[in-house]
């Protein structure tokens, strides 16, 4: 058949590998690869921007259906009844402090300063963890008192929104913990630093989401407005 | 304690009838026929390191066409199974399907039908020719890329599995609540469909992004979007479609799941749920998909009219901003799916103009191919066959389309098999007809020869004419009032003369078919003599012109700089010869991990479908730990040396490119 097609893949062959280390490559080549890891880096933020965005309708999907159906209570309670303000407020400071951590965190690493970044994620991680929980302690609560997702279209849409929100923050607590574990065993290299990169801005982002939920969750359903 | 283990699965899932049994086994027996080759030729090895592993969006794209052409077998035979059927069954004779295994096979002829024959063969196409044509090496994350691919083959496996295990959704290709909800559709059928679409489209969500910035951020220098060749173009339009429309996918089969695994009530007939919400959510992701389709396909018709009328294409500018237009329209479109849901007039007008006005791009487009036919110097070779096919179905079915935008029209005919026949023409006569030209115009580029033309004329023909005289007595029935997804019908309406004629022009279909069979084996069969030398059989315009047949895995010994429009032509024109630089060229390892991902995805949706959680549980870990073993990789790539591609390239210049 086709002879480049069934051709062996010259990877097989010997080769010269580069090391992902920050460092020039040790071996002889006429690659810049100090500007093919910029544009690389240039790529691949870009495109978790542009995923971002698909995750940014996928929200924008959840609050429609939540705006559909929030007046849905089916004779269970609404969100006036059973949001408790004080608390959300509680847990909306905790992840926005995160935020600002996570922050601390992206200066650290611009002055490559290894120890910082570690300590901020901590804090970030920690902070992530705690408001996790206290979402949990919330859903927990709820449902121990018969108002699960169950009991009506509108709990369905609030714990899905609410839900899914947590879900990320899971995935992004996972993340920063491998990404840190990463960052002790290899240090502040051009990769890691072009995931800390994406890991804030996901941390942002949900963070942004959060703000959404506040206002159009808690704040409306819970004046009632 | 094993019911936990087991959750749903037990013996009687296996097939139980004469019918699931014939599917079942030809799915076994097909998958164990293949395996049995490919040890009997012991070439495991070699498929492992050379294909299944592969990074190389070319390989990728051919593996992504063979799983869509199977499907198409595959979606083939259940609409011979239906038309048999709906041919036979009038009166008192009873066809040869029960309403039973009826009511999945129109499921799974249109799930398999759009989800894998049509995204497979777009993305396939689009991972074989976009980075060639806008002088790129590969696409922008070529691990993601490869990812892709195997999620899409595990939402195939799952598909196909429940030909073997269980039975598949007999709600339709779109499972509408209150029937896909636990209570009318209680078996794993509608689970099926979900997790084989939710897999499958986190792949192609992901293909979205990664061709999206493919597009945007690796053109050749010189190369501004407004100097991009038109299938580019249309690729990016698309993408971008795929980023906005997709998630509103995952959010729909989510929330079904949900309501059929944790009792919610997003969609439920009482306790709060809103049945009319699916129908909304899933159109406005539906709407956007078909032009998600279609818009390569035109893009194709671009490049393939261009070349073959030997002649630059008409009225560039205008095609980008009926493409643009198209994108945005498609959004404003959706409710014409669902007139006669109760939205109201009002509401009905408006979506109704829309529908209306989108149809004006659209028709911008075929103008503009027209008008580059005009005083061209046409070669009718087998891809602008197809093209010509597609004006003339593709007209009609559009026509029939702007008809039904008008809501008055739409409550007579709205899901009878008027509306049938409409969109079979606008996805096969635009879509199919497209992706199979496309098939055949880069065919050379990727394999090294041609195929063969006469066959191909054969092929042609035979699905023009076989589809038109199963389509258009469609139109007629649907006037006279047949619905779809009708497995039966009383003898005295007088349709069944029109269902024989329907069943005929499918037999003379898949003639069509058999002949791009025929084609394919008598061409590789003969592919010595239709070898292609100089990498440019058909005079071509792009880039992907400027490289010897079969492409090498670098694409490109250099990069190519651009200064305008089909700078390749240009360059041809002027009598410029291309001039061979060698340099190092960095390029992606292999690697399976992306068939791990894929693997454990696979064993998630089939845990969530057997109610196996456990299962599902262990494999998303699975998917984490697969995910951080790629990520703590610090050498995915590797330097291909100056002097390995000169090798590489003077062995292809030995059989006569143009670079001798």
């Amino acid at each position: 058949m086709g002879y480049g097609l069934l051709w062996p893949n010259p990877c097989y062959l010997p080769h010269t590998t580069i090391k992902e280390s920050g460092r020039m490559s040790e071996l002889a080549t006429t690659l810049d690869l100090e500007r093919i890891e910029v544009q690389a880096t240039d790529k691949t933020v870009f495109g978790f921007w542009v995923y971002l965005m698909t995750d940014c309708v996928l929200f924008a999907g959840l609050f429609a259906v939540y705006a559909v159906l929030h007046g849905n209570t089916f004779g269970g309670p609404s969100g006036h009844e059973l949001f408790k303000l004080p608390y959300v407020l509680i847990e909306t400071m905790v992840l926005l402090t995160s935020s600002f951590t996570c922050g601390l965190a992206m200066l650290a690493a611009q002055r490559r300063d290894r120890t910082q970044v570690l300590l901020w994620l901590g804090v970030t991680f920690l902070l992530g963890l705690t408001f996790l929980g206290l979402e949990l302690s919330e859903f927990r609560n709820m449902v121990l008192d018969g108002n699960s997702w169950r009991r009506s279209g509108f709990l369905s849409s609030y714990f899905t929104l609410v839900g899914t929100h947590g879900l990320h923050i899971t995935f992004g607590l996972i993340w920063m913990a491998v990404t840190a574990v990463f960052t002790l065993k290899k240090g502040l290299t051009h990769g890691i630093l072009k995931r800390l990169t994406l890991l804030s801005l996901f941390w942002h982002f949900l963070d942004v989401v959060w703000i959404f939920i506040f206002t159009i969750v808690y704040l409306f359903g819970g004046l009632s407005i | 304690m094993l019911a936990t283990l087991l959750g749903r699965l037990n013996w009687d899932q296996l097939p139980q009838d004469a019918i699931t049994r014939g599917g079942a086994g030809s799915i076994v027996f097909g998958a164990l026929g293949i395996i049995a080759l490919i040890t009997y030729l012991r070439r495991w090895k070699w498929l492992w390191k050379e294909w299944l592993t592969t990074q190389d969006p070319k390989k990728i794209g051919v593996m992504y066409i063979i799983v869509a052409l199977v499907m198409l077998l595959r979606g083939a035979g259940d609409a011979l199974l239906m038309r048999t059927q709906q041919a036979v069954a009038s009166g008192s004779t009873a066809g040869p399907l029960d309403s039973y295994h009826f009511q999945q096979i129109f499921s799974a002829h249109g799930t398999i039908m759009i989800f894998f024959v049509a995204m497979g063969l777009m993305f396939g196409l689009i991972n074989l020719v976009l980075p060639l044509q806008i002088g790129a090496r590969d696409v922008a994350f070529p691990f993601l890329n490869a990812t892709s691919f195997w999620l899409f083959f595990a939402g195939m496996a799952l598909v196909n599995l429940s030909l073997v295990l269980g039975d598949f959704s007999a709600a339709g290709w779109l499972a509408y609540p209150p029937l896909s909800e636990l209570k009318y559709s209680p078996t794993v059928g509608v689970d099926y469909w979900i997790w084989a679409l939710q897999i499958s489209g986190v792949g192609s969500l992901l293909s979205g992004i990664n061709f999206l910035v493919t597009t945007l951020k690796m053109r050749a220098p010189g190369m501004t979007l407004m100097k991009m060749p038109m299938f580019a173009w249309s690729v990016l339009a698309s993408m971008s479609l795929v980023a906005f429309a997709f998630p509103i996918l995952t959010v729909t089969l989510t929330l079904l799941a949900l309501d059929r695994t944790l009792g919610t009530h997003f969609f439920t007939a009482g306790m709060g749920g809103n049945a009319m919400m699916y129908v909304n959510l899933i159109w406005a992701w539906g709407h956007p998909e078909v032009y998600i389709l279609v818009l390569p396909a035109f893009g194709i018709y671009s490049e393939v009219v261009a070349t073959f009328a030997r002649k630059k294409l008409f009225g560039y500018a205008s095609m980008v901003w009926a493409i643009w237009a198209i994108v945005l329209l498609s959004f404003t479109v959706w409710l014409h799916h669902f007139f006669t849901m109760g939205a109201g007039a009002d509401v009905n007008a408006f979506f109704g103009i829309m529908t209306g006005v989108i149809a004006i791009p659209t028709g911008v487009k075929i103008f503009n191919w027209l008008f580059t036919m005009h005083r061209g110097r046409i070669k009718f070779s087998t891809p602008m066959l197809w093209f010509m096919g597609f004006v003339v179905i593709f007209t009609i079915g559009g026509v029939a389309g702007v008809m039904m935008s008008v809501p008055a029209i739409d409550y007579q005919v709205h899901n009878s098999l008027f509306l049938v026949a409409h969109f079979h023409m606008m996805i096969v006569g635009g879509v199919v007809f497209g992706y199979f030209a496309g098939l055949t115009y880069w065919f050379p580029k990727i394999f090294g020869f041609r195929l063969n033309e006469r066959l191909g004329r054969y092929a042609f023909w035979c699905w023009g004419v076989g589809f038109t005289m199963a389509f258009v007595p469609l139109y007629i029935l649907g006037l006279m009032g047949a619905t779809r997804r009708l497995d039966h019908y009383d003898a005295s309406l007088g349709w069944q003369p029109l269902f024989i004629v329907a069943g005929l022009g499918v037999l003379i279909l898949a003639a069509g078919i058999g002949f791009q069979i025929l084609q394919l084996v008598v061409s590789i069969w003969q592919r010595d003599g239709n070898r292609d030398l100089t990498g440019d059989p058909w005079n071509g315009r792009t880039l992907e012109w400027s490289v010897p047949s079969p492409a090498p895995v670098y694409n490109f010994t250099s990069i190519p700089v651009v200064a305008e429009r089909d700078q390749f032509w240009e360059d041809k024109q002027a009598g410029k010869k291309p001039v061979a630089r060698y340099e190092d060229i960095l390029l992606p390892k292999n690697t399976g991990a992306g068939i791990w991902i894929a693997g454990f995805a696979f064993l998630i949706g089939f845990g969530m479908i057997w109610h196996m959680y456990w299962l599902s549980v262990v494999a998303l870990l699975g998917v984490v730990a697969t995910i951080v073993v790629r990520a703590s990789d610090d050498e995915p790539e590797y330097i291909l040396t100056a002097k390995e591609v000169e090798k590489m390239d003077h062995a292809l210049a030995r059989r006569g490119s143009q670079y001798v």
